[in-house]
């Protein structure tokens, strides 16, 4: 611990900032792919014109999403949560 | 030198200070509302007016969320028994000027900077350099700032860079409507917590006045009508929306996508959290453009607009040292007039500088209308904002 730079605090601000800032969007983003119709990403420049009736998302991949969602949902809960009791 | 004994009582000075107080929280909503909904209205997550709407309302509740900071902004950065009523007014003079020049000049700057640099200069001014504990304003002030926008964005490039990998491939619609979805999600937080934040720094300074002129005990509490008034001050700011500033962050410094305004949100709200949490203040101001900019190093193709981040960067570094000297001013103008002349002088002065600052911005107005066009350079700059163009 240092005097002039609160040392203790600021790496726990830059990793647990890190799990949260960039972890919570990166989930959200799993989420997203899960949703994807799988066709779709297999590939993407071949010239196979997009298939003009997507396909719904398979159940495991709503599944996926919906975890990733609520999960996302949760730590924001928490970041209230954290407003409303901090100090 | 005006003493603590001889100011008790007066309420003339004492409205005056609440009104500028008040003033400077206004202020402080509308410059930041940037901060919370650029990225979003650039995007066109959420059409302007809606947006700033959102975020007002957010403001206001989180307000009320919890009053842990409400004790004193200048606690540890100056002698607060040497502070007077009119080193506090001198000190939200320096803050309003510099935040209304900043807002003309289209540059988003750090509201509590403006505040403790006024607040700082004023009590230089008034009792003289050993009334400024210099440690603390290095450790608490300096130090942080500097280190804030580098940590908000470090949190943005890495969250910017995983978004765009783990999503490659997802359809553009879906990845545009999901990301635009989780864009107001996090934006919200980063208005809640600003609310919480920045609402409670004027709680502070009204309180810290009340206590300097009597009214209350030395260690009481804000009360109700401080409370619900600053609340509603900063609430009404933000919905005003500082578009010119909203327009520099969400326009002018990356052109920002869903995704990378998502991620730069996220950051936002996750470092603004935390940074409360373990008792390191940071402004909300820094730790946002630092998250936009790393939305835009973490995005391959991205363009970053440097010369835009320069004029920041010299503003930031300007904010404590200019608004500081207004403070001064403004305390030595009061001082030498005297009483509360002097003070309402000064206060007329203000009023009138911003009236000025006001009636040059509507040369280049930026409003819920062009606040997204094609930039041309920052709104002071550039000859004229195309008005009502799509961008």
């Amino acid at each position: 611990m240092n005097s002039w730079i609160n040392l203790d605090a600021l790496w726990k601000i830059v990793v647990i900032g890190l799990l949260a800032g960039a972890g919570l969007p990166a989930l959200f983003a799993v989420g997203l792919r899960a949703l994807a119709p799988a066709t779709r990403t297999a590939d993407p420049k071949a010239g196979a014109v997009p298939a003009p009736d997507v396909p719904a998302p398979e159940l495991r991949g709503k599944v996926i999403a919906g975890i990733c969602f609520v999960a996302v949902l949760a730590a924001m809960a928490w970041g209230v949560y954290s407003i409303v009791h901090s100090g | 030198m005006v003493t603590r004994r001889f100011v008790t009582g007066n309420s003339v000075l004492l409205a005056l200070v609440v009104a500028t107080a008040l003033g400077f929280d206004f202020t402080n909503g509308f410059h930041d509302t940037g901060n919370a909904m650029a990225t979003s209205i650039a995007t066109g997550a959420l059409p302007p007016r809606i947006a700033v709407a959102v975020s007002s309302v957010l403001n206001l509740l989180g307000a009320f969320l919890s009053f842990s900071v409400a004790a004193t902004i200048a606690s540890g950065l100056v002698q607060t028994h040497l502070v007077t009523l009119t080193v506090v007014f001198a000190g939200l003079a320096g803050g309003i000027l510099w935040n209304l020049g900043t807002w003309y000049l289209g540059l988003p700057s750090s509201s509590s900077h403006a505040l403790i640099g006024g607040v700082v200069g004023a009590t230089l001014a008034g009792a003289g350099g050993h009334a400024v504990q210099w440690h603390g304003l290095t450790s608490k002030v300096v130090l942080p700032a500097l280190l804030s926008p580098v940590i908000a964005g470090l949190v943005a490039v890495v969250g910017t860079f995983l978004v765009y990998r783990i999503t490659r491939g997802v359809p553009e619609e879906l990845r545009g409507r999901g990301f635009r979805l989780g864009q107001i999600g996090s934006a919200s937080m980063v208005s809640l917590a600003h609310g919480t934040n920045d609402a409670q720094k004027t709680m502070g300074v009204i309180t810290l006045a009340l206590i300097a002129n009597g009214s209350l005990g030395a260690h009481a509490k804000a009360p109700v009508w401080v409370i619900v008034s600053c609340a509603l001050a900063i609430s009404l700011g933000t919905y005003a929306g500082g578009w010119r500033v909203i327009r520099t962050l969400g326009k002018g410094l990356v052109e920002i996508e869903a995704p990378q305004g998502m991620a730069a949100e996220s950051a936002s709200a996750a470092v603004i959290l935390l940074s409360s949490t373990f008792g390191y203040s940071l402004s909300t101001t820094h730790v946002a453009t630092g998250s936009i900019l790393g939305s835009g190093v973490g995005r391959t193709g991205a363009a970053v607009r440097w010369s835009v981040a320069a004029r920041m960067a010299i503003a930031w570094v300007l904010t404590l040292p200019a608004a500081g000297l207004v403070g001064a001013g403004s305390y030595a103008s009061a001082h030498a007039i005297g009483g509360t002349a002097g003070t309402s002088t000064v206060f007329v002065v203000l009023v009138a500088c911003l009236a000025g600052l006001y009636l040059a911005s509507r040369r280049t107005p930026v409003t819920a209308t062009n606040v997204n066009s094609q930039w041309s350079g920052p709104p002071a700059m550039a000859r004229t904002v195309p008005a009502g163009a799509t961008p």
